[in-house]
């Protein structure tokens, strides 16, 4: 990973230098190897903060809306995921392709550090990776725990590869690998009304409305948000009822139907820890299911399955009996 | 004095969302035919099917009804002519979700009725009406705030 | 001091609850937060961090304030305080209990928050000793001492058994209540728990941030620093800091239409949001790094100038946890703090 790193601060430092570019943004370190945050660099010396490393989960394309409204080009670092956030954003208008430079960085799954430490691991000072050993050094000295036990909840069925690109820094390829992200909708579809029901009470009921979910989602672009708008007549700013909770996530999850690209941002950066991939994977697999395939951000052209339609489309009522293509 | 234990029988709150050209008209028709069909079918006149976002469907849902009809002209019959194909993709897409998070599938539901179909408007409303009731009360995706004081 | 066997303390809840509500860390799909207690329900004392902080128990997350019911031309007011039933906030850890005075000292001073004070006032509060602190912990910096007593009473856990030492009235009714589950005890084991985390604690990467710089006559300086705009950019506008924290105390006031009349509520708000005290002119801070530079000015500053520089952070390290992009209180620290924190 270090090596991958270098490269990206020297291709950093050349576009800032040459004036390519007016900003790059990137990660910058924190106090530990987990706490990085994105961040843009102007300068050469800003550099110097600049870190790429296991923990880079966050997904940087949603900046570019503002950023690439400022003067200057903006050069950004997207992993593989990052990319269909930025075409669908490219796609409905809300970043100026023009002004953003592209450089595809490699991703071989990152790290989710609560994980870590949930393996009663603490005071973390250094991690490396090889292979599927995650060797992570701490106060209480060294331990090596199976990597796909602690990859993001987002990189554990994860196939996507760069679709877009100015430029790229791969220096090491990611193996293939068969992974149904499917399979746990496919299981929550196979239990009873009422197992569902009490599986999405308990989990939606830890929620506390800090629309962490809905301010990282890059799908969620909207200047002014119908929760938050007194006018909306559904705005609710607390979980005063179980409606409410439910309100939220169904009509956000609905929202984003057919232009979420599957990013797991939303799950990633839940405090409760609310599988909320699972409510936008489930319109993912009906719109596969009824319309045909369709992966958000795959390009920036074309229409999405909800502004578009054909004569044959499947009945609602249809739905439940089994006659989906 | 005595003991009152009637029972009180359960009749659900129906939602009938109708579009203004076709579905709303076969209502009328259905009236003025004088077929009948449950008192509690509150009809709200939408003017297309399409306009109908999903949060009306939750909203009425919040509002304390234990079904929801979308009804509207046919595909291909629509007044704007293409409004209804997206309404069919909303709901299709809506339904079933609202069915993976527990919410009984036979709560909510959509129905073509052109103006010509007085007799179809009834007996869709009717057969929805006796599936709710089967149901019983919505409890899953109700406000118990504002049943308060009931 | 006492003490009751671990295995035993289902018992003690059980018997506490005879009498009084329990409000105690519990795991649910996953999740520990303070909940009711009930039976068969998953006890977590041993989690360090809950979620949320205990201060729900006294200014939840939404409560009812009032009702209004309409009949022609006039309004009747329906007051739907009603009295407190006695609770038990239990295993409450030494920072949290920091924030729950911090909390007192705005909604207990006049006019008093009489919500808040009737479940303040019904609430025996048993504290729980830090054993196990991580790197984001950094009550020391705050003068708070993870190991020692806080609350009415104040407990410490170790592999074996819960000690028991009641500090106030309130403490020593409830050990009368639960007396006979408790034995006798000496304070060894305590003792050489409080040596050991205290060593752990002086260890800890943010154990030594230095506060001298926020003082009140730095104010201006602190406020119109360069610095905000690079530490706010990757600012979510979320609202997890502030409800994740123990001592956020912001609220909105709203209405909601019932079939009966409607109801008044109050809900937390957070400073980050768009519409944080949104008037009718628009809302008074308009960018994310106004709203950030507030929260942060807030608790190291304007709090501590209106409360004898008491601050509003109690180091619990929530938020370093939790901020989905990572920026937090320590970080402001760090860059506005001046050289010691480097």
């Amino acid at each position: 990973m270090k090596d991958v790193e270098l490269k990206m601060l020297e291709r950093a430092k050349a576009l800032l230098e040459g004036g390519e570019v007016a900003r790059v943004i990137g990660w910058k370190k924190g106090d530990f190897c987990y706490d990085v945050s994105p961040a843009s660099f102007e300068t050469v010396e800003e550099l110097d903060g600049f870190v790429y490393n296991w923990f880079c989960g966050a997904n940087l394309s949603k900046y570019l809306i503002e950023m690439s409204k400022k003067e200057g080009k903006t050069a950004v670092f997207l992993k593989p995921c990052d990319t269909y956030s930025f075409n669908q954003l490219v796609k409905e208008h809300r970043i100026k392709r023009e002004n953003v430079y592209v450089i595809a960085v490699e991703c071989l799954g990152k790290l989710d550090a609560e994980k870590i430490k949930a393996k009663g691991i603490s005071l973390i000072t250094d991690v490396e990776v090889v292979d599927k050993d995650v060797k992570v050094t701490s106060a209480y000295g060294v331990e090596t725990l199976y990597k796909p036990d602690v990859v993001l909840t987002k990189c554990e069925t994860c196939q996507k590869t760069h679709q877009v690109k100015d430029e790229e820094i791969i220096l090491h390829e990611r193996p293939e690998r068969d992974v149904d992200r499917f399979a746990e909708v496919a299981k929550l579809e196979a239990m009873t009304e009422e197992e569902r029901f009490a599986f999405w009470r308990s989990q939606l009921s830890k929620c506390i409305r800090c629309n962490a979910c809905r301010n990282v989602c890059p799908a969620c672009s909207c200047v002014k948000c119908v929760f938050d708008n007194p006018a909306s007549g559904i705005a609710a700013k607390a979980n005063d009822s179980d409606f409410e909770e439910s309100m939220f996530h169904i009509i956000r999850a609905f929202h984003v139907a057919g232009r979420c690209t599957d990013c797991g941002e939303c799950s990633r950066v839940c405090p409760q820890n609310i599988p909320l991939h699972l409510l936008n994977r489930k319109f993912i697999k009906d719109i596969d299911n009824f319309y045909g395939e369709y992966q958000a951000g795959e390009t920036a052209e074309g229409k999405t399955p909800l502004t578009s339609y054909t004569e044959g489309d499947i009945e609602a009522k249809d739905v439940f009996n089994g006659e989906a293509k | 004095m005595q003991e009152v234990t009637e029972k009180k029988e359960f009749t659900p709150t129906i939602v009938a969302f109708c579009c203004n050209w076709c579905s709303y008209a076969g209502a009328d028709l259905a009236g003025s035919s004088r077929l009948t069909y449950p008192a509690n079918v509150k009809i709200i006149r939408v003017p297309c099917s399409c306009r109908v976002n999903p949060s009306f469907v939750l909203k009425a849902f919040q509002q304390g009804a234990d079904g929801v009809i979308l009804c509207g002209c046919h595909p291909g019959d629509c007044h704007y002519v293409t409004g209804n194909y997206y309404t069919r993709r909303r709901m299709a897409l809506l339904y079933s979700f609202l069915n993976y998070m527990g919410i009984e599938k036979d709560r909510t539901c959509i129905e073509w009725v052109s103006a010509a179909e007085g007799a179809k408007f009834a007996a869709v409303m009717n057969d929805f009406v006796k599936k709710v009731t089967d149901l019983g009360e919505n409890k899953r995706l109700t406000d118990l705030r504002v049943k308060e004081g009931e | 001091m006492l003490k009751i066997a671990k295995e035993r303390l289902n018992d003690l809840y059980a018997k506490i609850n005879e009498s009084m509500g329990l409000f105690i860390p519990i795991k649910k799909a996953g999740e520990v937060d303070y909940h009711i207690w009930g039976e068969g329900k998953e006890v977590s004392l041993e989690t360090l961090k809950t979620v949320k902080s205990p201060k729900n128990m006294f200014f939840p997350q939404s409560e009812n304030m009032m009702k209004f019911k309409t009949e022609g031309k006039n309004i009747e007011i329906i007051d739907v305080r009603g009295e407190k039933r006695p609770f038990v906030l239990f295993g409450v850890k030494p920072c949290d209990y920091k924030a729950i005075e911090v909390l007192d000292k705005v909604f207990l001073a006049e006019p008093v928050d009489t919500y808040y004070q009737s479940r303040r006032e019904a609430t025996t509060i048993v504290t729980l000793a830090c054993s196990k602190p991580e790197e984001s912990c950094f009550c020391k910096v705050f003068d708070i001492d993870a190991t020692a007593a806080y609350g009415d009473v104040t407990t410490w856990l170790d592999g074996e058994n819960l000690y028991w030492q009641a500090n106030t009235e309130k403490g020593e009714a409830l050990t009368a209540l639960v007396k006979e589950l408790l034995e006798d005890s000496d304070d060894a084991a305590v003792k050489a728990q409080q040596e050991a985390t205290k060593a752990i604690i002086d260890k800890l990467p943010y154990s030594n941030l230095d506060l001298s710089k926020f003082k009140p006559e730095n104010l201006n300086e602190l406020f119109n620093a360069q610095e905000w705009t690079e530490m706010s950019e990757a600012c979510l506008g979320c609202g997890t800091c502030t409800f994740v924290c123990p001592t956020c105390q912001c609220f909105d006031i709203r209405d909601f239409k019932t079939n009966e009349g409607v109801i008044r509520y109050r809900c937390w708000d957070s400073c980050m949001y768009s519409d944080f005290t949104l008037m009718a002119h628009g809302n008074s801070r308009t960018t994310q790094m106004q709203r950030f530079r507030q929260r942060f000015m807030h608790k190291l500053v304007y709090y501590p100038s209106q409360n004898d520089g008491l601050y509003s952070c109690v180091g619990c390290g929530r938020c370093v946890n939790k901020c989905p992009q990572k920026l937090n209180i320590v970080k402001v620290i760090k860059t506005l703090g001046g050289k010691n924190n480097d």
